[in-house]
């Protein structure tokens, strides 16, 4: 159990947040041009850090935004949470 | 010194007469040496059964299992105990079907008594729609010749006569799938049976040693380099578990698998109330007495990545929930411990099996939270392929390369999000 600064309602508790998998690879462009190597790289190789990993958590219970957030997958604690859109004017 | 007396009523009767005689170690303490034929790096009951297959069906004798904590200590130790083999697809359900057949014999096989107990595994629907889905399960499995049963309420009242079968339930139970050779195994047992039957063809097991890297030429792996001294291995078979992102890195794979935890939980030990595993699929609970009387209950991962091995209050409860919801009485049960395990689970929720791409060295990784029922057969098939060279037909299809190919094994129809499956 943690909590995840959310930007826009502060810190909140996990529970309120639904989990959107791994962040870190880019989709490819759709315009044909990437390989079925490109694919599996982006939609099976995630990585899976022993440390610091980049996430999708959506604030379910809450604002109702996608945030991208880096924790800790062994203490689980929360270095950043953004908005994957419109930054708010508080949050750095 | 190995363990070679043969444990039975006999020895049991002698040594209660003569106590002083005492019980040798179960399995022994070895030294490294400096190369062996097979490294099995994993002490786990896959890894302790993988050695034991070599030495037992292949006699290949010069194995050394190495394992960073204490034998059993992963998720060989941490799960529900539950085998059965009631799977939809091919690939997935023949390899189980084999694990049931071994562990019918394993204990006399073995000399250890690893009280295998078929009480019976019963899976619950609570739809119309998911009971076609099952009936579609049951189906397939009788094509295969699999023991399995359908059961309308009126039936499953009579066999699980516990559960609340209440239609006004907030996921009210419309039948049932059985399998009346499911049940349950003491998961240290099959660790500690193994090794000891392993450490008497003469398999070297170390604890406490932990694999920092591998010793590479030319694409094949040559050492492998612990935190006590490099062993050089004519072949290695990586069986980690949670750590098999972080071992295979090592020799530079990259495995289609996230690690995340899944919790489960024992109540007070009571008398007996439950001669069943049952299993309920609206949110995931999976119940059983234990012989010690505790009820045991596990749930669905955590659902994001964690190599913690621990859980949030938000699991339990759901998953307490549910226990209660299948069996009004357990409210009135205090929980007693909690525990958690990093399960390694695969962009199709399957297994990962055989060769790498690493020359020499063999997968067995993201076996996610239902890897101990597979226990005999992961063994003797991991065997089989180091032994001879060739992969086993029954892991064949549970190959890396099927990710890139697409021919992918999704049980549960989820896709490649491992927090859901």
């Amino acid at each position: 159990m943690f909590l995840i600064p959310c930007p826009w309602c502060g810190e909140r508790d996990q529970s309120e947040f639904t989990y959107g998998g791994d962040a870190r690879e880019e989709m490819p462009d759709l315009d044909g041009r990437a390989t079925v190597a490109d694919w599996h790289k982006f939609v099976h190789l995630r990585g899976n850090p022993r440390g610091v990993h980049a996430e999708y958590w959506h604030h379910t219970s809450g604002c109702e935004r996608w945030l991208r957030v880096e924790r800790d997958t062994v203490s689980h604690a929360v270095t950043k949470a953004r908005d994957t859109g419109v930054l708010p004017k508080e949050a750095t | 010194m190995s363990n070679d007396i043969r444990y039975s009523a006999f020895e049991l009767i002698k040594r209660a007469i003569r106590p002083g005689l005492g019980w040798p170690k179960t399995w022994a303490k070895a030294e490294p040496k400096s190369s062996y034929d097979v490294v099995v790096i994993g002490g786990g009951a896959h890894g302790l059964a993988t050695a034991y297959y070599l030495a037992r069906n292949h006699n290949i004798r010069d194995v050394l299992v190495l394992e960073r904590g204490w034998l059993g200590g992963g998720n060989t130790g941490r799960n529900t105990t539950i085998i059965r083999s009631d799977y939809f697809l091919e690939a997935s359900a023949n390899l189980k079907e084999m694990a049931l057949k071994l562990w019918q014999g394993l204990s006399r096989e073995i000399n250890y008594n690893v009280m295998v107990s078929q009480r019976g595994y019963v899976d619950l629907a609570h739809s119309d729609g998911e009971l076609e889905a099952f009936i579609l399960r049951a189906n397939a499995m009788r094509l295969r010749g699999s023991d399995v049963s359908m059961l309308n309420r009126d039936e499953l009242r009579l066999r699980v006569p516990q559960l609340n079968l209440d239609a006004s339930a907030r996921f009210p139970i419309a039948g049932a799938l059985v399998q009346e050779r499911g049940g349950t195994v003491r998961h240290d047992a099959v660790a500690w049976g193994y090794a000891r039957a392993a450490s008497a063809l003469g398999v070297d097991i170390v604890e406490q040693c932990a694999v920092t890297g591998f010793g590479m030429r030319c694409g094949a792996v040559e050492t492998v380099i612990t935190d006590r001294k490099k062993i050089g291995a004519g072949h290695v078979v990586v069986s980690v578990a949670g750590w098999s992102s972080e071992v295979a890195r090592m020799a530079g794979i990259e495995l289609p698998v996230e690690s995340i935890a899944v919790q489960a939980f024992v109540s007070e030990p009571v008398k007996p109330a439950l001669d069943v595993v049952v299993n309920f699929n609206a949110g995931l609970a999976y119940v059983s007495q234990t012989d010690k009387g505790e009820i045991l209950l596990g749930g669905s991962t955590e659902g994001y990545n964690s190599y913690a091995a621990r859980g949030s209050f938000v699991r339990i409860e759901h998953t307490v929930a549910r226990a209660i919801a299948m069996f009004p009485f357990m409210a009135k049960l205090r929980m007693m411990r909690q525990w958690g395990g990093t399960a390694d689970i695969s962009m199709d929720g399957n297994a990962i099996m055989g060769p790498s791409p690493v020359k020499n060295l063999t997968l067995n990784a993201g076996w996610g939270y239902s890897g101990f029922k597979a226990t005999p057969a992961v063994g003797w098939t991991i065997a089989d392929t180091v032994a001879t060279g060739r992969t086993h037909p029954l892991i064949a299809p549970f190959s890396i390369d099927r990710f890139a190919s697409g021919a992918l094994i999704d049980d549960a129809g989820v896709g490649p999000a491992p927090y859901l499956h």
